[in-house]
């Protein structure tokens, strides 16, 4: 069975599925962002499958999956970097335990 | 026919090691299975025909973010307390179970356009026709430079010292 555009857009589900429960379901900070870097993955996945699938000649998706990578790279820099601060003045970073802003 | 297995196998590397990264509970080992992860995906993305997406990959996801996190789970010392669920665990499963039911089910049930035309390769000029050309993307191309000047700034002024 040739493999067509359905199997790459059921594994990009499959990849954003595990990382939206490792994002609800995590206590660790950086575990949860690891997991929403799954999930971009997985949506790179989509837009490059429907990129290749749909408009082969067009490439837009790929030029959106950049995009995409910029913008994760930010995310990651600045998201570590407050993990980072708030365990220096926290000595934690359970997810659980960071409600300094819960009403 | 390659192409076929390459998938598979790739997929099914993903898969695993994408469960590895929300199932461990040595936060380490999650970040490199995590990395194991990255590198199908590049995997896919070259059997998708994507060879400069699949280079920038490595270089970002597998080179940058990977030493960006290892690094963060070496500065903090929850690595002793592992990575252990709170208690959402099960709505969380079903949250995610219906998700993916949901995805599939919209995937499989939507007749899509294919085209048939074979894939442009390679890739890389067609892209920088696409992202410095006349009628690109050049605006979005100037603004993320922007944007990743903003977050090396703000990561900076988070972890100084006072």
């Amino acid at each position: 069975m040739a493999i067509g555009l359905e199997h790459y857009l059921i594994l990009s589900a499959i990849l954003f599925s595990i990382g939206l429960y490792g994002a609800l379901a995590k206590r660790n900070a950086i575990v949860i962002l690891m997991s929403i870097e799954l999930m971009l993955n997985a949506v790179n996945i989509a837009m490059v499958a429907f990129s290749r699938y749909i408009v082969p000649l067009l490439l837009t998706g790929q030029v959106f999956a950049i995009f995409v990578m910029v913008v994760a790279a930010a995310e990651a820099a600045v998201g570590l970097a407050i993990i980072i601060s708030i365990y220096r003045y926290r000595e934690t970073i359970d997810a659980t335990k960071i409600d300094l802003m819960k009403w | 026919m390659g192409l076929n297995i390459a998938f598979w196998i790739l997929a099914i590397v993903g898969i695993i090691a994408a469960l590895a990264v929300v199932l461990l509970r040595d936060v380490f080992r999650a970040a490199l299975s995590l990395v194991l992860c990255f590198l199908a995906v590049a995997g896919i993305y070259i059997t998708l025909s994507a060879d400069f997406l699949a280079a920038v990959q490595v270089l970002i996801y597998v080179g940058a973010i990977s030493v960006l996190i290892i690094l963060a789970i070496m500065l903090t010392r929850e690595v002793q307390r592992g990575s252990p669920s709170n208690r959402l665990q099960i709505p969380a499963f079903i949250v995610a179970v219906l998700f993916l039911g949901g995805i599939a089910f919209a995937v499989l049930n939507t007749p899509w356009p294919v085209s048939l035309a074979p894939p442009l390769e390679p890739t890389t000029p067609a892209l920088a026709g696409l992202l410095f050309g006349e009628g690109g993307f050049i605006l979005p191309v100037e603004i993320a430079p922007i944007l990743l000047l903003a977050a090396v700034l703000g990561a900076i002024a988070l972890v100084r010292e006072k």
